[in-house]
């Protein structure tokens, strides 16, 4: 099996996708020519031409709303926003439409769209490059988010959203993108939607985690083991739906939890997780639940960041 | 001699075909319809004046929970929709009983959606559900035409949102992409002068809405909404412009709307009675009867009775709407996914052990 890079292996879904699916399409600001800002569409418009990867104008709620238009019309849009904190401009179209035509319409509609983008800090990036808000996205009904956190889960879980009859939102980890190598099947495969990932059991607690968070979740299994102290850990993969099961399980078996978050601490996806076990669990809980999260805090500039993530 | 790309938006006087007293100014403009057509569309004018009463009505009894009125904006609903083809599909704002009912939605659905019961929005017509967010369907009917013309079908799409839509943010990228995708769609912009309380002087300073279509490097044309020959004609050469590849156009229709903003709005707080005063001989109806008189089509007896035809059909379809079952408690959980998620599932039991 080749070893791929995060990126490689949405790069690969993409092929394998549009090969598969002649309504597949992808549009985006320089996602064409350029291959996106993040190389993450390389190759794709040599093959498939310009009617099905397309360079639009600079304006997300255009993409996403042009992109609502399309998926209605029968063609699957796979729209990229160029980097996490840009998904704004587009947010209405999200909430007030993408996660809504099913609903308003009682079936008789959908929208059955993929919106990519880069998320996650510690790459030294300018302003409004470094977000890691899936929790905006989370708390909107009609809409899943999917967020991988290797090159095996990235491509199967992409495969998975593009192949799903509902908007996704596919948050990719920017600074994991080509930070590690996995082997990935050349083969296409799927990994459904709504499902965790028990990466590694263990006894003593849980953690759990999703994409960028998933390597300092591993990095604190290994310290820890070394003190004899056996962490599970969950890898989300789905952020939306939560698969309640798998989480439930790892509680019932180690009666602890720590839920780590990239983003601000406040309403984050950690305090939805915690309530949960907190009120389905407690009688398996032999501590309260932890949450390690993001500060309250706008995401600093790169001389502060290094100061938070040394 | 095309008449939208002459048109010079900055410039260029409101196109019509019929004056403000019915007098035909460009004949060569006038619909190829024979008297029994004509006789026809005003009945169906009319149908849409009786049945937006209706449910203003029917609001008014409690049995609606909000409404909003199209009263004087016929012509531009009426004239756009019989100028596309059924097959082509409508993205709707809020005010748009009159397209909707004309593009096939039945009127007892248009009366579902505001008993408040979103089976309303479930239909066979090719016509989106109404978008309440202003502004914000346009970049809809974009990506629908981009699809028809990257599929190769004839298909294409229209949009319909007011003077206030003209200035969100999503108006202009709509648009926007609409030229560069070279879309075949139509922007059909009703002006009625008003947004809720704000005027249009208040909107833009530009001097038409139909110019903003410079920017955007696509054809822009104003013409008198409340014709509804110029309505025709325009919406039919725009739809033959998208259909040959020759992109969108944005449409300015010049109207007026008669009554509030919604059954929740009263006009008289922001809007003097001088200014319906002068729009009340403009009525768009009062001009078609005026056009009928002057070819001898109209007659009292006549209007009675077409009158009394659309008073029965609307009655009945409100009554059908009013003996539709209130919708299952479980419907609102169903149909957020294609596949309920096991979350909502649990949620929806809870809700039911309560019912
Ligand atoms: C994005 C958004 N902002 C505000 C509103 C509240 N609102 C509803 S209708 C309206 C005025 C719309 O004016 P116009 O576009 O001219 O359409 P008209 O009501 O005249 O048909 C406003 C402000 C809304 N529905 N959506
Ligand atoms: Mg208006």
């Amino acid at each position: 099996m080749p070893l791929l890079t995060i990126a490689d292996a949405i790069n690969q879904a993409l092929h394998q996708e549009m090969e598969r699916d002649s309504t597949i399409m992808i549009l985006g600001e320089d996602v064409g020519v350029d291959g996106g800002v993040f190389r993450i569409t390389d190759g794709l418009l040599k093959k498939f031409g310009p009617d099905r990867v397309t360079d639009t104008p600079l304006a997300e709620s255009g993409i996403v709303g042009t992109s609502i238009g399309l998926a209605m019309a029968g063609l699957k849009p796979v729209a990229e926003l160029q980097f996490d904190g840009f998904v704004y401009p587009a947010f209405d179209q999200l909430i007030s439409h993408a996660s809504r035509i099913r609903n308003r319409t009682r079936g008789k509609l959908s929208c059955p769209l993929v919106v990519r983008f880069p998320y996650s800090g510690g790459v030294r990036a300018l302003e409004h490059h470094s977000e890691s808000m899936e929790a905006l996205f989370v708390h909107i009904p009609g809409l899943k988010v999917v967020c991988p956190s290797t090159p095996y889960d990235a491509k199967g879980l992409l495969i998975a959203a593009i192949r799903d009859p509902d908007p996704v939102i596919f948050m990719e980890p920017k600074k994991l993108y080509r930070s590690l190598k996995e082997d990935v099947p050349k083969e296409s495969y799927e990994i459904p939607l709504g499902k965790a990932r028990v990466m590694i059991e263990g006894n003593n607690a849980t953690i759990i985690a999703w994409g960028s968070m998933i390597p300092v979740a591993l990095k604190a299994q290994a310290v820890l083991a070394q003190e004899n102290i056996s962490l599970e850990v969950v890898d989300l993969r789905t952020l939306s739906p939560l698969d309640n099961e798998t989480i439930f399980a790892s509680i019932q078996k180690t009666g602890r939890c720590v839920i780590i978050q990239e983003g601000p601490r406040t309403c984050g996806l950690a305090a939805e997780i915690s309530a949960r076990i907190t009120e389905k669990m407690s009688g398996s809980l032999k501590s309260p639940v932890k949450r390690v999260t993001g500060f309250d805090i706008i995401p600093p500039l790169l001389k502060s960041e290094e100061v938070l993530s040394s | 001699m095309p008449l939208i790309e002459n048109f010079n938006p900055l410039t260029d006087k409101m196109f019509q075909v019929l004056d403000h007293e019915a007098n035909v100014v460009r004949p060569e403009l006038l619909p190829k319809w024979n008297d029994e057509k004509l006789r026809e569309v005003y009945a169906q004018m009319l149908f849409l004046r009786l049945a937006d009463f209706k449910l203003i009505n029917l609001q008014r009894q409690g049995r609606c929970g909000s409404y909003i009125s199209i009263e004087g904006q016929e012509a531009a609903q009426l004239g756009s929709g019989l100028a596309i083809e059924k097959s082509d599909w409508v993205f709707p704002a809020f005010r748009e009983l009159g397209i909707c009912y004309i593009h096939g939605v039945p009127l007892e659905k248009i009366a579902l959606y505001w008993m408040g019961n979103e089976w309303g929005s479930n239909y066979e017509a090719n016509v989106a559900p109404v978008s309440i967010p202003v502004g914000t369907h346009p970049l809809h009917a974009v990506g629908f035409a981009w699809a028809m013309k990257l599929q190769k079908k004839p298909t294409i799409t229209i949009s319909y949102f007011g003077d206030g839509a003209t200035s969100e943010g999503d108006f202009y990228e709509a648009i926007n992409f609409a030229g560069v995708m070279n879309a075949p769609t139509i922007f059909f912009c009703q002006n009625n002068q008003w947004a809720i309380s704000v005027p249009r002087s208040k909107q833009t300073l530009a001097k038409t809405l139909a110019q903003k279509a410079i920017a955007a490097g696509i054809p822009g044309i104003q013409i008198d909404g409340n014709d509804i020959f110029a309505v025709y004609a325009a919406t039919a050469e725009a739809a033959a412009r998208a259909r040959a590849g020759k992109g969108p156009t944005l449409i300015e229709a010049v109207t007026y709307r008669f009554g509030n903003h919604s059954t929740s709005d009263d006009a008289t707080k922001y809007r003097a009675k001088d200014e319906i005063d002068y729009w009340r001989p403009r009525d768009p109806l009062v001009r078609f009867k005026l056009f009928l008189q002057k070819k001898n089509l109209w007659s009292e007896e006549w209007e009675q009775k077409i009158a009394d035809e659309a008073r029965g059909k609307i009655l009945e379809a409100a009554k059908k709407a009013e003996e539709t079952p209130r919708p299952k408690p479980d419907d609102i959980f169903d149909y957020l996914y294609a596949k309920p998620t096991p979350e909502l599932e649990e949620q929806k039991a809870y809700l039911l052990k309560f019912l």
